[in-house]
């Protein structure tokens, strides 16, 4: 069981309101990630959830029951630190046992459970060592081993691949997603990578400035932004976005446009402009194209495209992918 | 610095210092070597016989070297135990946010700027004095008989006066040390369960270690050699209740004038302290790698 849900949770730091008033619900055996731009609350919100932050107002409800007041250790949460957070001066053994022997579970109960945890992260050929002698992601294995072998109602990710390099970073989050599949515990999961909240997540919470932008599930977001922040935020290379004329001829006050959804022609098409940088990644081929009085706009074409710096292209977007948004940045029905 | 000239260069001009340094220290210690196999008393004129091992026997065999090789382990191991602990507990607080903890922190570290004459002098004079001292006063106000510190426990007294000196010097570094205290570390412990007390034992004692281990090898090399609050409190005793090693060989070359006798002791003390910072090196050094 860990269903979580918030209503009305604020929090505030002297006079500044990091969280105005916020409500969510997370379902039982959910992977929800909370993304945001730095700054926007999303660690602070995991830390009131966690209980090592007291809420300003509201009320945090854990399986129906409030946990408002409770402590961090009496909510049967678990937690994974950006920094990791071992205890150097434990083994790697010592530190997974750590939680189970302030719960007072006897030494072969300790034993049986640690080396399950050990099993399952590939950590068993290093349970004696010390956390310095480890490596960056397989000291994240060891505090998610922490973490797992309580047994929690819930896991709480804060940012817990932003230290490993690029290529670790895209195993973790494989061995992550994974483990959830194996565990089928809630998981909440915080970032500011939205390409790690688009292919971890079941329900991606997108906030600012300590709100809810938008709620749903990773395509949902992709398909249907609420607003231009979302649209914004959400897929990669960003949403093109164009103001002015071409936007008014469809009744929007901006209108938004995916580089994958532009089709790129060298003969004819709606804009015109000049190929600015191209970026080859072999699969795909991301062009840069300064558009004639719009300014610069992002491209998707396949890996062969053949365009060179300063050549004339032409662009057309597919007209059902066009979002329109209103004055206000709600994107319009 | 790479090349066999500069290197040759860099040798030749680092020598005159080298050489000052060392003359600094083996022209006193052979000079006490050679006075401590000496008949040699400034009472008692006439020629300085060489008389071996003569004066280390009467040095050792003096029963106050036993009480005062006592009394040193006694004052050091007292003054180590007030200031580790009163230090980890004095730097727990003040690592407590609070309202000018700026000043707070200076009147802490103050003890360490006054010289150990004058604070020996102001323990002895404004606060352990029978008549005129501030605990007399207390008493008194108690309706108690004072008592007579430095008299009635003159080691004490004196365990007392120096880890007032040395326990701002223990919170400093223990302070310093505790701000290095991930405090992610002491989340996680508390969403692993921990209580406050199993948080101090587990996370915050580990992370002390090493510099509990910086603050007992320099307070030991420090506190084998207390001399001037002795001399300026007890001196020496009643008796010898409050000699150490220092003031015995003080006593014994500076109040008898055994120049001999006194060199004897200096070398059986410089022995003592070396086989001390050995076992400590040893024993704890360890704490330091890794």
């Amino acid at each position: 069981m860990g269903k979580i849900s918030l209503s009305k949770v604020s929090k505030k730091f002297g006079e500044v309101a990091v969280i105005p008033s916020l409500d969510l619900e997370i379902e039982d055996g959910e992977f929800v990630v909370f993304v945001g731009p730095s700054g926007c609350g999303k660690s602070t919100l995991l830390r009131l959830i966690a209980g090592l932050e007291d809420v300003s107002g509201g009320v945090i409800q854990i399986d129906g029951v409030n946990a408002t007041e409770t402590p961090p250790a009496k909510r049967g949460l678990a937690m994974v630190f950006q920094s990791y957070a071992l205890y150097p001066h434990m083994s790697v053994r010592k530190n997974i046992a750590f939680p189970l022997r302030m719960a007072g579970l006897d030494a072969a109960e300790q034993e049986k459970r640690v080396t399950a945890a050990a099993k399952v992260l590939n950590l068993t050929d290093y349970l004696e060592r010390r956390p310095g002698q480890l490596s960056g992601g397989q000291r994240q294995r060891v505090a998610i081993g922490r973490a797992i072998v309580r047994e929690p109602k819930a896991f709480l990710f804060d940012e817990p691949l932003s230290n490993l390099d690029a290529a670790l970073r895209v195993n973790m989050r494989l061995e992550i997603t994974e483990l959830h599949h194996t565990l089928k515990t809630t998981m909440i999961y915080v970032t500011h990578d939205q390409v790690e909240a688009m292919t971890m997540a079941d329900k991606i919470v997108v906030l600012q400035a300590g709100r809810v932008e938008q709620v749903g599930s990773p395509l949902e977001l992709y398909r249907n932004p609420a607003n231009i922040f979302v649209a914004g935020f959400i897929g990669s290379p960003r949403m093109n976005f164009v103001e002015g004329a071409d936007a008014a001829r469809l009744n929007a006050h901006t209108i938004g446009v995916r580089p994958e959804h532009i089709d790129l022609s060298k003969t004819e098409g709606h804009w015109s402009g000049k190929v600015m940088v191209s970026e080859h990644l072999g699969s795909d081929t991301f062009l840069h194209v300064a558009v004639d009085g719009l300014g610069t706009m992002t491209v998707r074409g396949d890996g062969e495209v053949d365009a060179r710096y300063g050549d004339r292209v032409f662009l057309t977007p597919q007209a059902d992918k066009i979002h329109r948004f209103g004055a206000d940045g709600k994107t319009l029905a | 610095m790479a090349t066999q000239h500069s290197r040759a260069a860099a040798r030749l001009m680092i020598s005159p210092a080298v050489v000052l340094l060392l003359g600094w220290m083996i022209i006193p210690l052979a000079m006490t070597i050679y006075f401590s196999f000496l008949n040699y008393n400034l009472l008692h004129p006439g020629p300085h016989n060489f008389i071996g091992f003569r004066n280390y026997y009467y040095f050792l065999t003096d029963p106050s070297f036993t009480t005062a090789l006592w009394n040193t382990i006694v004052l050091v191991l007292g003054v180590l135990l007030i200031t580790t602990v009163g230090g980890v507990l004095l730097a727990l607080l003040l690592d407590q946010p609070m309202w000018g903890q700026g000043i707070v922190r200076v009147l802490v570290i103050a003890p360490f700027f006054v010289m150990p004459t004058v604070s020996a002098l102001v323990w002895k004079n404004m606060f352990m004095n029978p008549v005129n001292g501030l605990f007399a006063y207390f008493a008194h106000s108690l309706g108690l008989q004072p008592f007579d510190f430095l008299s009635q426990a003159p080691l004490f007294s004196i365990i007392l006066i120096v880890a007032w000196q040395w326990l701002p010097f223990a919170t400093l570094i223990l302070l310093t040390a505790l701000q290095s205290l991930d405090s992610e570390q002491m989340e996680a412990a508390e969403m692993d369960g921990a209580s406050a007390i199993s948080r101090f034992l587990f996370i915050t004692i580990p992370h002390l270690t090493r510099s509990i281990t910086v603050v007992i090898l320099i307070q030991t090399i420090f506190l084998l050699s207390v001399f001037a609050e002795i001399l300026v409190t007890t001196n020496g005793g009643p008796g010898t209740a409050s000699t150490n090693l220092t003031y015995l060989v003080y006593g014994q070359s500076l109040l008898q004038y055994d120049v001999g006798g006194g060199s004897a002791g200096g070398i059986v003390a410089v022995i003592l302290a070396n086989i001390v910072a050995i076992f400590l090196m040893r024993m704890i050094g360890k704490n330091l790698e890794g």
